[in-house]
């Protein structure tokens, strides 16, 4: 076994010390019939070499896709020295800095992510990480309900245009709870409809739940949705993409109470779909309620600043079942490069990638859009990220195009039946001119070449009977 | 020592011009002036040079497995292979975009539905799923499982979870999550259950019983095959919290005690790293009748292909917007490959074998041990009492004394039914010469405070920081550095 470091001898030392004959006799209190002699089959143990063969056939075996998915997550540059720092064992490696004296890097760095979260979204404070977007929509409901002391509704309304498996893991972790989530539908401009929710299930919320942009690329209009969470008595809740927010206004400067987002767009690799990072930000009233850990800054006993986590009140190992989650563990390494992104992007950084990402995405839109059978789902603004509509089935049209080697966009027909054969399409600034001209032609190539030969043949008969010149070449 | 903040190093105009794209020439189309920042984001202005000088040396102020012994009870800091960490970054794994198409990932899905085989076989589960993204959504997925199963069955009355006192505070904060009842049950002198506790808790309320075992102090519930005979014959069902499961890997399985469920911490029994903090994972198992309700997704192989599956009716639900911490599997994955089978036990044997020396050798130069009657399993407790009694030096001195040894502090005050306690888990990945180190750094401070309990009682001494003023910030809290933050 690779990391045992004893020496035989060494082992047979300490058992004679203790006066045990063998390794066994250590489990002389566990019940006869569970101790097993034989381990459980799994494979035989290799050497790094023997596993570095195997990881490198399998990842070998995954094939590279050209990338114009969103959704959640995205494909951006990573800064070569964020890893390089991320990956020292003093960051890798160590624990959650409860012992503060044996941690101040990790701390202080805490500190200062939260600081740029709050600075990023326009917020008064910013917790230190949740497991993922998702989970961190779900916690900002739950700890809306806790701050809403005049509601008693237990119930959140939320957008349907905010991102599906959010609201998914939302539901999964509110059930438990007996909270509510009410949908509000999608009108003809991809907006939340609240007038169907008011109609249908009337008034009464904890809180309001939308994002900015939002999961099909939208940009709601938060002063409308303040208002309404004020006329409501509902705190507003506002899901974000960090990226966005290096040129958007952030949600802070519309009245948000809490923020929640999916940090994955900040050095974080797409790694299959984890781990991502969930950001947490709201207002300083509501620290109390926050969940997860938080980082402060103090002074120690000689007066010097010093780092700690703080208001550990709000947390299970003190306060077990009245805690405010049961959060421990949360992605404290995505926290480390999320911190080098932002201080190596800087502001100007952000709003050059936030710019060149929405530039791409309207490029990328209006090249395929050029193409018969396939629309825009809305006519209006759109960020980063955008809905076509195709004239057939999107998942066919996906997998021929994964053939010629790219992904074209994620399929959102069954989570949006009343979209029709929807596709959402993002390109993010590492897409180049030269990517965006082949997605286009390898598209027009599977949805179009019906309507190729339905011209040619309009322009075959029309030649046989005008004797035009062929002009097939340019018709598509 | 003041040290600076990035936002002291920033310089208006300065920035790392190799990381960001040129300018667009044009602004931005089709986006409303009023949706437009009107000054740029309050991030630090800084050079490529200066981010990588601040933060290698923030670095350099933390204690971290790769530079100290890290003996944190509860939390097994064993050694991180460097080569779970490079292969699970091969460029294969980390550029999978989640929504590319299964057929475009078989090498990453044959990886994971290995890993769910494998950690299948060594809890003796029917079912795994690595969807959790830390121990405590562990325990939701498991403790949300049987509530499903006691509705799926009709029985709505059940809506209590027993809990040890002893427990970790993540079972009852869990069982609360899930809108049930916590009936915490006490622990007898011997560090084993009282069985007639548990009796008086069990009843047609029970949804279920949480446990860990080895305990959080340390032995072996003895009598868990009694308990899981009355739990089951109560109608409840039994949820094990994987946490100390480096105490019997591939000498007892959880499934053979009886266990319905049960959840691993990747990030300790299988060395993935702590992070400071995270990222972990919380792979479930579950018995063949809790399978319908496994959270999705969940990864199947048919037909020669490995898929994501989705579509399970029953199911608790998503808990992740996407599969879990995969990057993190994957590096749980090469660790388990490079064990094997061979290696399994060996990673329990001496990681008791660690424990229950280093017990031996500090019983034998005084140090009074817990529960001095038991076999010690991966990890065992002190209390530091009778040395606090006589010479005002707390458990919490006694840490702080040893992060200036260079050892990093043992879990202090956990669990709360000792005294002045220190948990000590030393890991099977520390040799004896570091757990004679150990013993010795431990004898030093226990003189010291015979001799000068004052120079114990300020410790530490040679940290970065002396002990930080912990009441001060929670009751002024400074969560953000203002002037970063000022809109002018």
């Amino acid at each position: 076994m690779p990391f045992v470091p004893h020496t035989g001898e060494q082992a047979e030392e300490m058992l004679d010390r203790m006066g045990l004959a063998r390794l066994r006799d250590l489990y002389d209190e566990v019940p006869d019939s569970l101790l097993r002699d034989e381990p459980p089959s799994i494979f035989p143990g290799l050497d790094e070499a023997g596993v570095t063969r195997i990881a490198r056939e399998r990842a070998g075996n995954n094939t590279p896709l050209l990338c114009f998915a969103g959704g959640g997550a995205y494909e951006h540059h990573i800064p070569a020295a964020i890893w390089d720092i991320a990956s020292r064992g003093e960051f890798y490696s160590n624990y959650t800095p409860y012992q503060a004296e044996a941690a101040q890097g990790s701390l202080q760095l805490t500190y200062e992510y939260q600081t740029m979260i709050a600075g990023l979204t326009g917020m008064d404070v910013a917790n230190a990480s949740l497991y993922d977007g998702a989970t961190a929509f779900a916690e900002a409901c739950l700890m809306a309900v806790r701050c809403n002391r005049k509601s008693d509704a237990r119930r959140i309304a939320v957008a349907r245009s905010l991102h599906p498996a959010w609201r998914a893991v939302a539901r999964t972790l509110l059930n438990g709870q007996g909270i509510e989530l009410v949908e509000a539908p999608l009108d003809d401009s991809g907006r939340a409809d609240f007038n169907y929710v008011y109609e249908n299930v009337g008034g009464g919320f904890d809180a309001i739940a939308v994002a900015a942009p939002n999961y099909l690329g939208g940009m709601p209009d938060l002063e409308a949705w303040r208002a309404l969470a004020d006329r409501e008595g509902a705190l507003l809740v506002v899901g974000i993409n960090p990226v966005s927010l290096g040129l958007l206004r952030p949600p802070g400067e519309f009245g948000a109470d809490i923020v929640c987002g999916e940090g994955q767009p900040l050095g974080i690799p797409m790694s299959g779909g984890g781990p991502f990072l969930g950001l947490l930000a709201c207002k300083a009233q509501y620290i109390r309620q926050m969940p997860g850990r938080l980082a402060g800054r103090t002074v120690d006993a000689a007066g010097d600043t010093a780092y700690v986590l703080t208001l550990q009140a709000r947390e299970q190992h003190i306060r077990r079942s009245r805690a405010t989650s049961n959060i421990c563990t949360n992605q404290g390494l995505m926290v480390v490069a999320a911190t080098l992104y932002m201080a190596l992007l800087g502001g100007e950084g952000m709003r050059r990638v936030a710019s060149a990402c929405h530039a791409r995405t309207a490029q990328l839109v209006e090249a395929l859009t050029a193409i018969g059978g396939v629309r825009r789902a809305f006519d209006a603004p759109f960020f980063h990220e955008d809905v076509l509509c195709l004239d057939r089935p999107v998942a066919p049209v996906l997998a021929a195009l994964a053939e010629q080697g790219i992904l074209g966009g994620v399929d959102i027909s069954s989570e949006y039946p009343e979209l029709g054969n929807a596709l959402l399409v993002c390109a993010t600034e590492m897409r180049t001119e030269d990517d965006i001209i082949c997605y286009a032609r390898a598209l027009r190539e599977i949805v179009a070449p019906r309507q190729r030969a339905a011209r040619n043949r309009r322009a075959t008969s029309a030649r046989r009977t005008k004797h035009e010149p062929d002009d097939s070449g340019q018709t598509t | 020592m003041t040290r600076r903040l990035i936002f002291d190093v920033s310089r208006p105009g300065r920035r790392a011009r190799a990381q960001a794209p040129a300018a667009e020439s044009a602004a931005p189309a089709g986006l409303p002036a009023k949706l437009i920042r009107d000054r740029k984001a309050p991030l630090p202005a800084v050079s490529e040079l200066d981010v990588v000088r601040h933060y290698t040396r923030l670095s350099q102020l933390n204690f971290s497995i790769d530079t100290n012994s890290y003996p944190l009870g509860s939390c097994t800091m064993k050694y991180n292979p460097r080569a779970c960490h490079r292969l699970a970054s091969l460029p294969g794994f980390l550029d999978v975009h989640p929504a590319a198409p299964d057929a475009s990932v078989q090498g990453l899905l044959q990886c994971l539905h290995e890993l769910q085989d494998m950690l299948a076989a060594v809890t003796g589960m029917q079912a795994i799923t690595l969807a959790p993204m830390a121990g405590a959504q562990g325990e939701f997925a498991g403790v949300a499982m049987f509530k499903a199963y006691h509705h799926a069955r009709g029985d709505h009355a059940r809506d209590e979870i027993i809990v040890p006192d002893a427990a970790h505070g993540t079972n009852p904060a869990t069982a609360a999550m899930c809108g049930l009842k916590v009936r915490e049950i006490a622990t007898g002198k011997d560090g084993d259950i009282e069985l007639d506790a548990l009796d008086a808790a069990l009843g047609p309320r029970t949804a279920g019983i949480m446990l860990t075992n080895p305990s959080t102090l340390g032995v072996f519930e003895r009598h868990i095959l009694e308990i899981s005979r009355r739990v089951h014959a109560a109608g409840g069902l039994l949820y094990y919290d994987g946490a100390n499961l480096n105490a019997l890997l591939g000498r007892v399985l959880p499934g053979d005690m009886g266990f319905d469920a049960v959840h691993l911490n990747l990030h300790k029994t299988f060395s993935t790293p702590h992070g400071g903090g995270g990222p972990g994972a919380g792979a479930v198992g579950v018995a063949s009748s809790l399978q319908p309700f496994l959270p999705v997704p969940y990864v199947e192989k048919a037909e020669g292909e490995y898929r994501w599956r989705s579509d399970s009716p029953d199911s608790i639900g998503k808990l992740a917007a996407n599969g879990g911490n995969i990057g993190v599997l994957l590096r749980a994955w090469v660790y388990l490959r490079m064990l094997g089978r061979e290696g399994l036990q060996r990673v329990a044997d001496h990681a008791v074998l660690n424990a229950n020396y280093l017990a031996f050798r500090l019983a034998e130069e005084g140090f009074d041990l817990a529960y001095p009657e038991r076999r010690a399993g991966h990890e065992f407790v002190i209390s530091l009492k009778r040395l606090r009694d006589e010479t005002g030096v707390t458990a919490a001195d006694f840490a702080k004394a040893m992060l200036d040894e260079g050892f990093h502090a043992p879990t202090v005050y956990f669990p709360l039914l000792v005294p002045e306690c220190l948990l000590i888990e030393p890991t099977e990945t520390e040799s004896p010469e570091a757990l004679d180190a150990l013993i010795e750094a431990m004898v030093r401070i226990r003189d010291a405070a015979l001799s000068d309990p004052e120079a114990v009682r300020s410790a530490p001494h040679r940290m970065p920081v002396r002990r930080p003023d912990e009441v001060l910030a929670a009751r002024k809290p400074d969560l953000a550095h203002a002037p970063a933050l000022r809109r002018d």
